[in-house]
């Protein structure tokens, strides 16, 4: 055996710099996608539940007679729909969670980076989430024979991932926010749902709420993600578009860059702030 | 504890004792839904959530219609919408307070060995998530009638046939809340998740936000068996009057016939909801799951 062979005060290797790094990622996103695997009431659920909402939205505008590409916008905005409540429930609500249930503590004292712990985070959650809104998407197209006209699989694909990376950017800034919040943290979690759904235009396009608020709603990646994607996807989402899409991938790379320096600055300031205040371990049911 | 012999004063302490704990939970149950946060957040994230989903859908109708709020199919979408508030607030609010009490504050097994009764329990804590459901509906028939012309006139509302659709449907709620929450006793945490799934396919099968004519024709039958596909059409024609007949889905009932078929759906509930109990308590209680902590 190998205990065996080791002598009795050998030191166990363990791994540092970059190579803790990336472990610790690996660590903390391989619950995200195993935990998923064994639960798979939740991905029937999780499909299911964008399906119906998906559904609604797509029968209310054929009650008023809309051109069949907004069937279209509809599905792929409830796609996207699973990873906005990723980033709610999964990231940005997560160190509250932990902090309930205890891991928090041990994820602060274990000689890591929480910097990495929140990218595992954000990594597992693309991969599991990825595949609901893949399903999601599958299975409304199906349901509502979307057709799609592809104009730049490149680009839509350079859209797809830029968003997403912005979008867990923010997630991961916004965890640091929640490590300071208690109770309220779900509550102000379900309260950023319906909002956002009508800011980013998730079941119509943005352009629609007026230029303004579309530069303000633009703070969320999934604005101009979607919009671009949307562009990207079907033959009028250019004339629908609120910007052209080269400059939403400009706004996009943008926001990639802030909220992820933003993230790395917020953990450690919320954390002191935090650990001043004793909020780490508190539990205020 | 006395007990007596005579069937009428064993009944009269029973309806005490679900009195006093549907009163207790009532109050348990507002306390824990507003005292998170100042009155004034409260307002705002009680206003932000009703009145955002609203916007989703008149942001969608005006895109399409050049925004022809006048044409009836406006009101017919904006007041199902905001009376299905009280379908997600009443049915989930009464159902959750099992995995709240059971998984989030572990007191399931103290409230089950308490003198108190355990629906009557239940309910109470619904009430709660009715009153804040209320004060959304409220606010988005305020929007509706200030900013976009829902044509609610208070003079030619049919009061009485409104109160007692709301009061009807909101019991009916409450039972359907009922046993959800019975079946919620055999689930683990995850399924939080099951007042939201069956209040998301109520949403689509019960015409709330377009007829049901729109729904493939496979689909409608469910939408006739759904209550709350009743309850709407009611609250529509007591609060819009001819507006609302015009529609052809329920059109070849009248308000007598939609009211008994409430009161009758209503009575098929509490009978479900009594036996689901008895069966899920009795298999909760024999599987040791009153006090499951699945810590997810």
């Amino acid at each position: 055996m190998d205990n065996e062979a080791r002598p009795f005060f050998a030191p166990v290797p363990k791994a540092r710099g970059w190579r803790l790094f990336l472990k610790t990622v690996v660590a903390r996103a391989y619950p995200r996608v195993i935990g998923q695997q064994r639960e798979r009431s939740w991905i029937f659920f999780d499909v299911f539940l964008s399906i119906l909402a998906v559904s609604a939205y797509v029968f209310v505008y054929r009650a008023i007679g809309a051109p069949e590409e907004y069937v279209g916008f509809v599905v792929v905005g409830g796609a996207m729909t699973a990873f906005w409540l990723n980033i709610l429930w999964s990231m940005s609500s997560q160190l509250y969670w932990e902090k309930e249930s205890g891991n928090l503590a041990l994820y602060i004292m274990a000689p890591n980076s929480m910097m990495a712990i929140l990218l595992g985070m954000a990594l597992g959650g693309i991969i599991a989430t990825g595949l609901r809104a893949g399903a999601i998407l599958v299975v409304g197209s199906l349901i509502f024979h979307v057709r799609y006209v592809v104009g730049s699989l490149p680009a839509l694909v350079a859209v797809f991932i830029l968003t997403l990376a912005a979008l867990y950017g923010l997630g991961m800034m916004s965890a640091s926010l929640f490590l300071l919040w208690g109770r309220e943290a779900w509550h102000l979690a379900n309260l950023a749902q319906e909002p956002i759904y009508l800011l980013s235009g998730f079941y119509f396009p943005v352009r629609n709420l007026g230029f303004w608020v579309a530069v303000g709603a633009s703070i969320i990646p999934l604005t101009v993600g979607l919009d671009a994607m949307r562009q990207l996807l079907f033959p009028s989402g250019a004339a629908l578009g609120f910007l052209s899409v080269p400059v939403e991938v400009g706004v996009l790379a943008a926001l990639c860059v802030l909220f992820l320096a933003a993230a790395r600055w917020l953990l450690g300031h919320m954390e002191r702030i935090a650990v001043r205040e004793g909020r780490l371990l508190e539990s205020r049911r | 504890m006395s007990l007596s012999v005579y069937p009428s004063a064993h009944f009269r302490e029973r309806w005490a004792a679900a009195w006093r704990s549907f009163r207790v939970a009532t109050w348990l149950g507002w306390q824990i839904e507003s005292n998170w946060t100042d009155p004034f957040l409260f307002a705002v994230y009680s206003m932000l959530k009703p009145l955002a989903s609203a916007a989703i859908l008149v942001v969608m109708y005006a895109v399409i219609t050049n925004s022809q709020f006048e044409n009836p199919v406006f009101p017919y979408i904006y007041l199902g919408n905001a009376f299905y508030i009280y379908v997600g607030a009443v049915m989930t609010g009464v159902s959750w307070a099992v995995i709240d009490d059971r998984e989030h504050y572990r007191t399931l097994k103290y409230i089950y060995v308490a003198p108190i009764r355990i629906p009557a329990y239940w309910l109470g804590r619904g009430v709660a998530r009715f009153l804040t459901g209320s004060f959304a509906v409220l606010i988005t028939l305020a929007a509706g009638v200030l900013f976009l012309h829902v044509p609610l006139h208070p003079a030619r509302v049919d009061w009485p046939l409104f109160l007692l659709s709301l009061t009807l449907g909101v019991v009916m709620l409450a039972l359907m809340g009922l046993v959800l929450a019975s079946v919620s006793l055999m689930i683990a945490h995850h399924f939080f998740l099951i007042g939201e799934a069956v209040a998301g396919a109520l949403y689509l099968l019960s015409g709330a936000i377009f007829p049901l004519e729109v729904l493939p024709p496979w689909l409608r039958p469910l939408g006739f068996v759904m209550p709350i596909t009743y309850w709407l059409e009611l609250i529509r024609r007591a609060l819009l009057g001819d507006i609302a007949g015009g529609f052809p889905t329920l059109s070849g009932f009248t308000n007598g016939q939609l009211l008994g078929i409430l009161a009758g759906l209503s009575i098929l509930f509490e009978l479900m909801a009594a036996v689901t109990f008895r069966l899920c308590d009795h298999r909760a209680r024999e599987k040791g799951l009153i006090d499951q902590t699945t810590n997810y």
